[in-house]
């Protein structure tokens, strides 16, 4: 036997140059997955862990018993949502490319997985981003500007320049501070929530990761923790196929569905289209009405597809095939509700059209307003002596004592370079 | 007043604050119904119930990161580590979230959480049961770290971390949950009666953080230590028969500058003792402090007597363990330099 036969090394259904092929995918058919009652027991609604559930069909019908009772507005609200998010994505990528900002991570094809669950939940549920859910703030409504001064570290940023682009928080939206450190705010969402159920109170707690950080110590700590005081939380995965360079199969997606881990915890577990916007509304809801009457947390592994670069940092045409996002089963998330919203009527391309021009003349707007609040290289700036602020909340002796170092340094100036030094 | 020892010093100054603060909890692992393997939190879940002295699964780095997570929602969370020993696996959540949380979101977000993690050997707990890890937090910005040696501190330092809006890794020498120690494990065990710092209100009261206190006046030397080193440094200069100032840290973090610096100016000599290992350990940080604050008065190098820099060993634990003797010994060397 050689080692090779006992030693299992994952491989992509396709490298670069290979043709993309997603048939590893364990797709249901829209409509095909039955929807419990929401305060069903655990026991006997496994089987959602393996099945996937779609309300959109290819035909912009919505279909089958997962279908959300949304109105009109609803919809165009969730699509002005992504779209604003998607333009967001794209001229923030496009500034960071010029080099206004330092980093930048995008969500484009993404934008359903934070968009339609913002919506599904309550504004008093609290949220636990992983750093590819800007949908969340978009949706809640904080300003575009303020995101945008955060990624410019520019005068008016929320995190006084603490913080690398895109790791937004949100105190009076209910969104948590995003961490470079992946699975971290899992436990700490389950932490939340466990308070809220400690006070009685009936807001939930939300958190995300992505697939691969599934493999994290702090995933399965949230997901022990969560079912044994069953915690009033939604612990979401976003499957997106990628972890930087490497596939699924390397957080030990290759024979189970990531959903699938809640089972051994006990945990209500379901698989939902995450490029579906009815679809993971609808489940978003679902669980939250579970967690609300006391049934606990639910584990929700959204299916979608990362169809940008995992940052500014890696190009993926060197890892997977360069258009492999267009053999994607799953289409894309704008472009499936557009579908929808004009196959019900009321709605039109000219509408659409519009709704896109909007949302781009709004970034536009807010662009060049967050740049008037200055960069990390141009007026106006943040006061470096701020840096010594919050460490904590009063600043201890020593602390003072570096900030007057930091300041007297301005000031210094080496005797080897006065004008009237020797040598 | 009451004589209590130290588990019930901690005991009641987790008490004394769960009954003014509803919002205090404690998680840990067999904090609950069984009080915990020290006894630390006995009868309290009893007193505040089972949503309030809480029974964890084992998984330290879980609990830290929900008492983060309660912390941000407005509770007061006290999370326990059995022993100091297992702290590890929540390294990252205490490290990367909890310390830096007030500052990477500029004071929007903090969780005021006190961690309790017994430390230190002594008492036959081989290397998974004897670490004193301090130095590694001190290391970390946003916490403040703290070490009582005696009942009265126990209680007064713990009510003032729980009631901190920042967090605080909360160190207890086991060694002296039942009585001073001084090192010689050879005499019969001490109790708490008697001790002057045994005597330990019923009530409220409080031992600010970032203060250090001199224990004992002296004019030959200045001996720097915490925890179970107070007692073991008071005895290693009996031995010796020195008149040494014995300065008890307390808050390793922050630091209790101004009260080193005076007594190393006043006796001009210095010992800094600690029982966690020696390279790196917190003792080069004292050692610095001195050096930068008093140099022009100081008569002699500073010394620092240490845990060796070996894992703690179980059979040889008085062998490795910085007793009487070897403070004496380096006490006695500092004096001797001219």
């Amino acid at each position: 036997m050689t080692p090779a036969a006992r030693f299992h090394v994952p491989h992509p259904s396709a490298r670069p140059g290979e043709a993309p092929d997603f048939g590893y995918l364990k797709l249901s058919a829209a409509g095909a997955v039955e929807r419990p009652a929401p305060d069903a027991h655990v026991h006997d609604i496994e089987h959602l862990a393996y099945g996937l559930v779609r309300v959109l069909d290819d035909a912009g019908g919505a279909v089958g018993p997962w279908v959300p009772s949304l109105d009109g507005e609803t919809l165009r609200e969730g699509l002005r949502a992504m779209l604003l998010t998607r333009a967001f994505d794209d001229r923030l990528l496009r500034m960071q490319r010029q080099g206004k900002l330092s980093f930048f991570m995008q969500t484009l094809g993404e934008e359903a997985v934070s968009v339609a669950a913002a919506l599904a939940l309550e504004p008093g549920d609290m949220l636990f981003p992983h750093y590819r859910n800007v949908g969340l703030h978009i949706a809640r409504g904080h300003s575009p500007v303020e995101l945008m001064c955060q990624c410019l570290s520019n005068s008016r940023d929320m995190c006084k320049g603490r913080q690398m682009p895109i790791m937004y928080h949100w105190a009076r939206g209910n969104i948590f501070s995003i961490s470079g450190n992946l699975a971290t705010q899992f436990p700490q969402a389950v932490g939340w929530a466990m308070a809220a159920a400690i006070k009685n109170e009936a807001n939930i707690a939300a958190g995300w990761v992505g697939e691969g950080s599934t493999a994290e110590a702090d995933f399965h700590h949230a997901l022990t923790f969560a079912a044994v005081y069953r915690a009033p939380v939604l612990l979401n995965v976003v499957n997106n196929q990628w972890a930087i360079s490497t596939f699924q199969g390397f957080a030990g997606g290759e024979r189970r569905p990531f959903a699938a881990r809640g089972l051994g915890y006990g945990i209500a577990s379901i698989r939902v289209d995450g490029n579906d916007f009815l679809a993971v509304h609808a489940v978003t809801r679902w669980a939250a009405e579970r967690a609300r009457m006391g049934r606990g947390p639910t584990l929700v592994e959204l299916v979608t597809y990362r169809r940008g670069a995992h940052s500014t940092s890696d190009d993926p045409s060197r890892y997977r095939p360069r258009d492999e996002w267009k053999a994607w089963p799953l289409g894309d998330p704008i472009e499936r509700l557009q579908a929808h919203l004009l196959a019900g009527g009321g709605w039109s391309e000219a509408d659409q059209a519009a709704l896109a021009a909007e949302c781009k003349a709004q970034v536009d707007a807010c662009w060049r307003e967050a740049l008037a609040y200055g960069s990390m290289t141009e007026a106006p700036r943040l006061d470096q002596y701020e840096l010594f602020e919050d460490v904590y909340r009063d600043m201890p002796r020593h602390l003072i004592a570096q900030r007057d170092a930091l300041r007297a340094l301005a000031d210094y100036q080496p005797k080897a370079a006065a004008p009237d030094s020797e040598g | 007043m009451a004589t209590m020892n130290m588990v019930q010093a901690l005991n009641s100054a987790m008490d004394v604050v769960m009954e003014r603060d509803p919002n205090v909890v404690i998680l840990g692992e067999d904090v609950g119904y069984f009080g915990g393997v020290f006894r630390c939190t006995e009868g309290l879940q009893e007193k505040y119930g089972e949503a309030r002295v809480i029974d964890a699964p084992i998984a330290e780095g879980g609990i830290v990161g929900c008492a983060i997570g309660m912390g941000v929602h407005g509770l007061r969370p006290i999370a326990e580590m059995q022993f100091a020993d297992y702290i590890y696996p929540g390294f990252d959540q205490i490290v990367s979230e909890l310390a830096r949380l007030r500052y990477r979101t500029a004071g929007d977000f903090f969780a005021p959480v006190t961690i309790r993690a017994p430390c230190g050997g002594g008492i036959r707990g081989g290397q998974t049961h004897s670490q004193s890890p301090e130095g590694i937090f001190t290391h970390v910005c946003g916490l403040q770290v703290a070490m009582p040696s005696n009942p009265y501190d126990a209680k007064g330092l713990l009510i003032s971390a729980i009631e901190a809006d920042d967090p605080v890794v909360f160190f207890e020498p086991k060694r002296l949950y039942h009585g001073p120690f001084d090192g010689d494990p050879e005499k019969p065990a001490t109790s708490w009666e008697g001790h002057p710092l045994g005597e330990v209100p019923s009530g409220y009261y409080t031992v600010p953080l970032g203060r250090a206190q001199v224990l004992r006046e002296g004019a030959d030397v200045t001996v720097l230590c915490y925890g179970t080193m107070v007692h073991v440094a008071q005895a290693a200069a009996e031995l010796a028969g020195v008149d040494a100032e014995i300065v008890d840290v307390r808050t390793l973090a922050p630091l209790d500058t101004a009260t080193l610096a005076e007594s190393v100016k006043k006796t001009g000599r210095c010992v800094i003792v600690h029982e966690a290992t020696r390279f790196s350990g917190y003792g080069a940080e004292l050692a610095a402090t001195v050096q930068e604050e008093c140099f022009y008065h100081l008569e002699a190098p500073v010394t620092r007597v240490a845990g060796w820099d070996t894992p703690y060993p179980h059979a040889f634990e008085w062998d490795y363990f910085p007793g009487p003797r070897r403070v004496a010994a380096a006490i006695e060397r500092v004096l001797e330099a001219a």
